[in-house]
């Protein structure tokens, strides 16, 4: 957990380069900021972006390094099942999963070299060690209006769990996401906000 | 209205070239240093002139020219770029500076996308010329103005060395007042300054090393280095750069009584060093990479005749390869001062255990891009000149070919044409066809590319040619008629540029045209001589930015035969079903077109809409 003193809140963000963990991270970054925390965060740039994993850490109210030590983080936000599993390593033993049960085949996969895990086996194996929030964000995503808010839903997802209100949140969604599709990216995060709830 | 803003390392270094009155700004890209040329090009308003030079030798020396004219100016690169521009680099600590100079090189630890992980706090050391090492983004913002002023002041180069952490981490950045003056350039002719002639040289060599002692005791007392003495701490902890912040978490995680020496500067702070020595019974170092703090800090204790006890890496628990973390740090800590961590299990620090899971995961390697013509350019390669052959290549998205088999050395920028003229020169009788990409050659191929015509070197030159430096994030480059800040310039003309040197087989084909390729490259393998192919295809990131927009393709599941040949190129676009042995095509498909050519089956058609 987030220990009192070095930061209030550790989040791991996973996923596959291209889905737009960058830019979840962001809008929890900009919005924090915006309620006066510190911020310190890490990315994933350069060559593994290109379809390869990819996995930002966030923290929040933390004025030291932004690598969130080994079994430190409060919550892990998966964008992708078998990603969730990569980085497992990083969260606290009483921290929570986040996950979108829709996978992402990598060319190892796709070629025929190896075989993806069946997703409810992940799931399962999160499950026994961990609380654990699954379902399909991309066909929410899909529901708001378009796949690509699919990192969106996420961030409604974990909203619920941030010490950030939700009108900064939602404000910076506003800021951060392409004019155009505004509407869409808040109607993500709204439904992904209603999937955690309670 | 605040000045606090959310942003990248990358971008706060930038911030801080505007407000330390920046005006000469050059640069090659390299990750993780693009984005502070990327933001300043990306201006709509600016008061200085950026370039994207051409390779980092010719940036640092433009930088230089202004600072020589009494400017204030900055050169970026990664770390290995410095290699490139060690030439100039070492004499520049000859003549110095008039104006300012900061030249940004970001390191790489852990090779996140790099070749090597060397530390250029080396160079510094070497050149000696002064090294700044930000412990967060906004120490590197605050630290170019005063680089700038502190550069000026010594008449100097400085160096300035984030690592991937600070660039491209993101952090609150308070911001600061930009500086309102700007000095004008005047060269002032001085030929013992300027000019490194033997006399000359051997004048300023003395000099250099005088002016040594001001410049630590400058620095010394900077903001960038502090020293927090705990009167009943028998305890002393060094951090320098990024380390210090690892290590400073890890001493209130596990509440340890220590004084701490955070480092920021090089030459290192001697007197604070000292004072710690003389307060402390041991005293434990945390850098990453190279021991450079650790040997001052082992040479002040010889000459103080101090019996500190010193930890670190010479040897020592402190790792000298990859990135240091808090829980490495606390690990050291536990070790030397036989601490229990009991909040970690042991087996987690150890290295995390897939198989724990009983699930295998799947490898996720990067890869190019669905569509991505490099794919098809490398296809035609090795059909044409056989898996036996050998294929040097070089540093781009290419190199993400590995697994292609057309991949067969990458040692440095511009590394392709060379190796292969060495191995042909050495007697290899196997044919050699070797690959770069339009910037890389612009950068230092074309150099390699003179001396095999020149010498005469049996091979075939691949210039990949996708219009756009793509791996750093998509810089223009003299092949596409525009410059950094997107003005048009002319478009250099690669087909005359091998010809200019020489070349007698210069041809241009596109890569998913395979027939037309195929025909080309087996001309190129019967030329007798050095033969340039320059395969040209809009890298498909850029071009689906520019609105290029081709119908995706789909495989007819009655005609596929399950033989693989689609599915060998390796597009994350095409799927093979195991149980039902056939191919298909997803949702990432650009339209390429590839797949199709290749289909001996007639399989796969585009989506007809």
């Amino acid at each position: 957990m987030s220990a009192e003193g070095i930061s209030k809140f550790d989040l791991v963000i996973a996923g596959v380069g291209g889905q737009g963990t960058i830019l979840a991270s962001d809008i929890i970054g900009k919005a924090a900021v915006k309620e006066n925390m510190s911020v310190r965060a890490a990315e994933t740039h350069g060559m593994a972006q290109r379809g390869g994993s990819v996995v930002n850490h966030i923290r929040l109210d933390c004025e030291l390094g932004s690598m969130i030590p080994m079994k430190g983080a409060d919550v892990l936000l998966a964008l992708e099942p078998s990603e969730a599993l990569r980085y497992l390593e990083f969260l606290s033993d009483d921290g929570i999963i986040i996950v979108n049960t829709d996978p992402i085949l990598p060319v190892t996969v796709t070629s025929g070299l190896c075989t993806y895990p069946d997703v409810d086996a992940i799931i399962a194996k999160l499950e026994e060690s961990h609380k654990v929030k699954a379902f399909n964000a991309t066909e929410l995503a899909k529901e708001a209006g378009h796949p690509q808010s699919m990192n969106v839903v996420m961030v409604g997802a974990v909203s619920n769990y941030l010490p950030v209100s939700v009108d900064t949140l939602v404000e910076c969604v506003r800021e951060l996401v392409p004019q155009k599709t505004i509407a869409i990216n808040v109607k993500a995060f709204e439904m992904g906000r209603y999937v955690t709830q309670g | 209205m605040s000045t606090r803003e959310y942003m990248l390392g990358n971008v706060a270094i930038a911030r801080g070239i505007v407000e330390g009155g920046g005006q000469v700004i050059s640069g090659y890209p390299g990750t993780p240093s693009s984005e502070i040329i990327g933001t300043l090009a990306g201006m709509k308003e600016r008061d200085f002139y950026v370039e994207w030079s051409v390779n980092e030798k010719v940036a640092l020396e433009v930088a230089a020219g202004a600072a020589m004219a009494g400017v204030r100016s900055v050169v970026t690169m990664k770390h290995v770029g410095l290699n490139v521009a060690a030439d100039p680099l070492l004499t520049l600590a000859y003549t110095g500076v008039k104006g300012s100079m900061i030249i940004i090189v970001a390191d790489d630890p852990s090779c996140h996308s790099s070749q090597n992980e060397q530390d250029t706090r080396r160079y510094s050391q070497f050149s000696l010329i002064p090294c700044l090492d930000p412990s967060t983004p906004q120490e590197a913002k605050d630290m170019i103005p005063y680089a700038f002023a502190f550069s000026n002041k010594v008449q100097m180069p400085v160096i300035f060395r984030p690592t991937t952490r600070i660039s491209h981490g993101k952090s609150d950045i308070e911001l600061g007042p930009v500086e309102e003056t700007r000095p004008t350039a005047e060269f002032v002719k001085e030929l013992e300054r300027w000019v490194m002639v033997p006399k000359n040289a051997r004048i300023q060599h003395p000099h250099l090393l005088e002016i040594q002692k001001t410049m630590q005791e400058e620095l010394e007392n900077s903001p960038w280095n502090s020293l927090e003495l705990v009167d009943s701490a028998k305890v002393g902890v060094i951090a320098s750069g990024i380390a210090s912040v690892y290590a400073k978490e890890a001493v209130m995680q596990q509440g340890i009584n220590a004084s701490f020496l955070k480092i920021g500067t090089y030459p290192v702070p001697e007197n604070k060093i000292r004072t710690l020595m003389e307060n402390t019974d041991k005293i434990i170092i945390f850098e990453e990479m190279e021991p450079i703090v650790e040997e001052q800090v082992r040479i002040i204790a010889q000459q103080t005749g101090s019996t500190v006890e010193i930890v670190g890496k010479m040897p020592g628990p402190v790792p000298r390869i990859y990135e240091l973390n808090t829980d490495i740090c606390a690990d050291v800590l536990a070790e030397v001062l036989e601490l229990e961590r009991p909040d970690v299990p042991a087996e987690v620090a150890e290295d995390f255990d897939y198989d724990r899971c009983r699930i295998d995961l799947p490898m996720r390697p990067p890869v190019m891009c669905p569509g991505c013509s490099h794919r098809a350019s490398f296809h035609v390669m090795k059909k044409v000149y056989g898996k036996d052959a050998i294929f040097p290549s070089d540093i781009g998205c290419y190199t993400l070919g590995i697994q292609s088999g057309t991949v067969d050395t990458t040692l440095c920028m511009g590394g392709s044409i060379t190796v292969a003229s060495g191995m042909y020169q050495a007697g290899e009788k196997k044919p050699i066809c070797c690959s770069i990409g339009d910037s890389t050659f612009f950068h230092t191929g074309m150099n390699g590319l003179l001396n095999a015509i020149y010498n005469k070197a049996d091979i075939t030159v691949t210039i990949v040619d996708n219009r756009i430096t793509a791996m750093t994030g998509h810089q223009p480059n003299p092949g596409m008629g525009k410059l950094a800040t997107g003005e048009p310039t002319i478009e250099v003309s690669l087909e005359e540029l091998c010809k200019g040197m020489g070349a007698g087989f210069v041809e241009t084909v596109d890569p998913y045209d395979l027939e037309k390729a195929e025909e080309v490259f087996k001309r190129a393998k019967e030329y007798k001589g050095t033969s340039v192919v320059i395969t040209r295809q809009f890298c498909v990131i850029d071009a689906k930015r520019s609105g290029i927009r081709r119908k995706p393709f789909s495989i007819d599941a009655e005609k596929c035969v399950g033989c693989k040949l689609c599915v060998n190129l390796g597009c994350p676009a095409i799927e093979f079903d195991t149980t039902t042995k056939k191919a298909s095509i997803n949702a990432m498909c650009t339209g390429c077109g590839v797949c199709a050519a290749l289909c001996k089956f007639d399989a796969i058609t585009e989506v007809k809409k």
